[in-house]
């Protein structure tokens, strides 16, 4: 296609501002990465911008020794696991016989699935359902309160109607139950959409705290955003109380800034590693989403 | 089939059933059957309330300030990616922009503290250079919501485009061959084949967007405010979490969160109606 000197000019300001847009999403983490690898002292003179100021492991080598932010992240990694891992089992097996004609009243409990979804008891209300089902400081309040999404059952209800009924009625015929054909059958071919739904309950699970807030004291239970929000609301009230820069706020304090960072980007690179592989599948999930409304 | 429908039961319709504390003087102690009834007492001193008015308020400036400056966000992004025709500049940037969805507000929240603090954060070290006082952005009534608005397009709004960038894949391209047969320049295909094209999902997600007004994003307000700024960023879940868990009063915030629940549901459903009326797909 032809292009006008004005278009040429137009495309070329469209890949700068694009540029600079994600740019603009990536900078803040730089700049953190930066500081993770710096001395607090250059960090708090304001030397570290983009690239690390007396570089050093010594933020790292802190946080990985710090015995509450290895609890922390153990807590987080097996309520991702196990959670994850329940989210799409009880998914699954609540949408798919939802999926099929002839369960009868099937509709009504979709109107009840889909009614959640614009009406709940609210905060307290739930909050004293989960303290008498005995939840309250135990690690299943995680997983349980949780469990099912009323969204991804639609999603997969819709997609588990696509599969096409020839291949489970040969599979019945061959002496499949209902449980096997679900599982070598209609499983496998809904991957695209599982992979989908898996991520966002693992990303769901990994960056949840308000849960913990809400339902947990128990200081062993509490995951690594948890952990993060302590220590940099710790550091925040503090500058907030001394207005900045007070004799009184000792280097102690201030090494924090360096460890904050670092603890940062440990609680990040998990999502960072996983991200790339799954791009992909969830650019396509949602698309099918959107298709099919 | 049953854990699915045994969760939705217990942990969905039971607290829609607990919703009757808001009529009660609830006691932790004497539970649901053994608390006293006061019939509409505390929805009375909810509307009489200076505190509620004050976080009503917030709830819906929060909410239209992210409606106006950040429904736009995608749509222009959507439409910028969708004219770079080199393929890996496109899914660099693609890359980049989705990425900060997936964090937790705790963590872009302890960046934003950190970029933003007023002694050594970066922000406030480049208004320095140009002769700027610091500002204590998280601190300041004033610029509170402006971080919030700021944070919550940086965050989303890359994520937000994939839908667009969906409705546009889906465009016939002959209806393109056909505008430059026309000798429609770039901008005349843009106002007359693109924007036409997007309209559909544009509506629908507006109409759906004011639905829920009142959902302003609790996550990111708890990790950000502080008592300077409750003020002007109070919520109402953020309040119902503050006087209700920490201050035990169950009963009266039991009452603030079903007025909620109940104007969002009329919402949803206009909205819904809305969506339809103008001839769009619909939630239901």
């Amino acid at each position: 296609m032809r292009l006008t000197r004005g278009e040429h000019l137009a495309s070329r300001l469209n890949y700068l501002a694009l540029g600079f847009i994600a740019l603009l999403a990536l900078l803040p983490f730089l700049h953190i990465v930066a500081q993770s690898f710096s001395s607090h002292q250059a960090i708090t003179s304001g030397r570290v911008t983009l690239w690390p100021v007396d570089f050093s492991f010594e933020a790292y080598v802190k946080v990985l020794r710090e015995q509450a932010f290895l609890n922390a992240f153990k807590v987080s990694l097996l309520r991702t696991v196990i959670g994850t891992m329940l989210n799409v089992v009880i998914t699954c097996m609540l949408a798919y016989p939802l999926s099929k004609a002839y369960i009868k009243g099937r509709s009504a409990i979709m109107f009840l699935i889909v009614f959640t979804m614009l009406f709940n008891g609210g905060m307290i209300p739930t909050f004293l359902v989960v303290k008498a089902t005995g939840l309250l400081n135990s690690f299943w309040v995680y997983i349980i309160p949780g469990a099912v999404s009323a969204f991804n059952v639609i999603i997969m209800k819709n997609f588990f109607q696509g599969v096409p009924p020839e291949l489970e009625e040969s599979a019945k015929i061959d002496g499949s139950s209902n449980i096997g054909t679900l599982i070598r059958i209609v499983v496998p071919l809904s991957m695209p959409v599982i992979a989908t739904i898996t991520l966002f309950h693992a990303v769901g699970h990994w960056n949840a705290f308000f849960d913990t807030v809400l339902y947990v004291t128990d200081r062993n239970l509490f995951p690594l955003q948890v952990y993060l929000r302590e220590l940099i609301m710790f550091n925040q009230s503090n500058i907030s109380n001394n207005n900045g820069y007070s004799a009184n706020i000792d280097s102690t304090l201030l090494a924090l800034e360096s460890l904050k960072a670092a603890a940062l980007i440990a609680s990040t690179v998990p999502i960072l590693i996983v991200y790339p592989f799954l791009q992909k599948h969830f650019v396509k999930g949602i698309m099918l989403g959107s298709v099919k409304g | 089939m049953l854990p699915g429908l045994a969760y939705f039961i217990i942990f969905k319709y039971v607290p829609m059933g607990g919703i009757i504390v808001a009529f009660q003087d609830f006691s932790a102690f004497a539970g649901i059957r053994g608390s006293e009834w006061v019939g509409l007492t505390h929805f009375k001193n909810m509307f009489t309330d200076s505190e509620f008015y004050t976080v009503f308020k917030n709830t819906l400036l929060i909410s239209l300030y992210k409606l106006i400056w950040g429904f736009p966000g995608p749509i222009i992004l959507a439409l910028m990616l969708n004219e770079v025709r080199h393929m890996l500049y496109k899914r660099g940037v693609q890359t980049l922009v989705y990425l900060p969805h997936f964090l937790s507000w705790v963590i872009i929240g302890g960046i934003l503290v950190n970029v933003l603090s007023p002694a050594t954060g970066i922000v406030n070290q480049l208004l320095g250079m140009i002769g700027l006082e610091p500002i204590f952005f998280l601190g300041s009534q004033e610029w509170f919501r402006t971080v919030l608005v700021v944070s919550d397009i940086w965050k989303e709004a890359g994520w937000g485009a994939i839908i667009y960038l969906a409705a546009l894949a889906s465009i016939d391209p002959q209806i393109y061959e056909a505008a430059v047969v026309d000798g429609a320049s770039k901008w005349k295909q843009l106002i007359h084949v693109t924007l036409p094209s997007l309209i559909g999902t544009i509506v629908i997600l507006f109409v759906l967007r004011l639905g829920s007004v009142l959902d302003v994003g609790f996550e990111q307000i708890f990790v950000l405010y502080n008592p300077l700024v409750y003020n002007v960023a109070d919520v109402i879940e953020t309040y119902v979490y503050r006087t209700g868990i920490t201050q035990g009063q169950f009963s009266f915030t039991t009452a603030v969160g079903l007025f909620k629940s109940v104007i969002s549901l009329i919402l949803v459903v206009l909205a819904n109606k809305a969506a339809r009326k103008l001839g769009q797909d619909s939630l239901w």
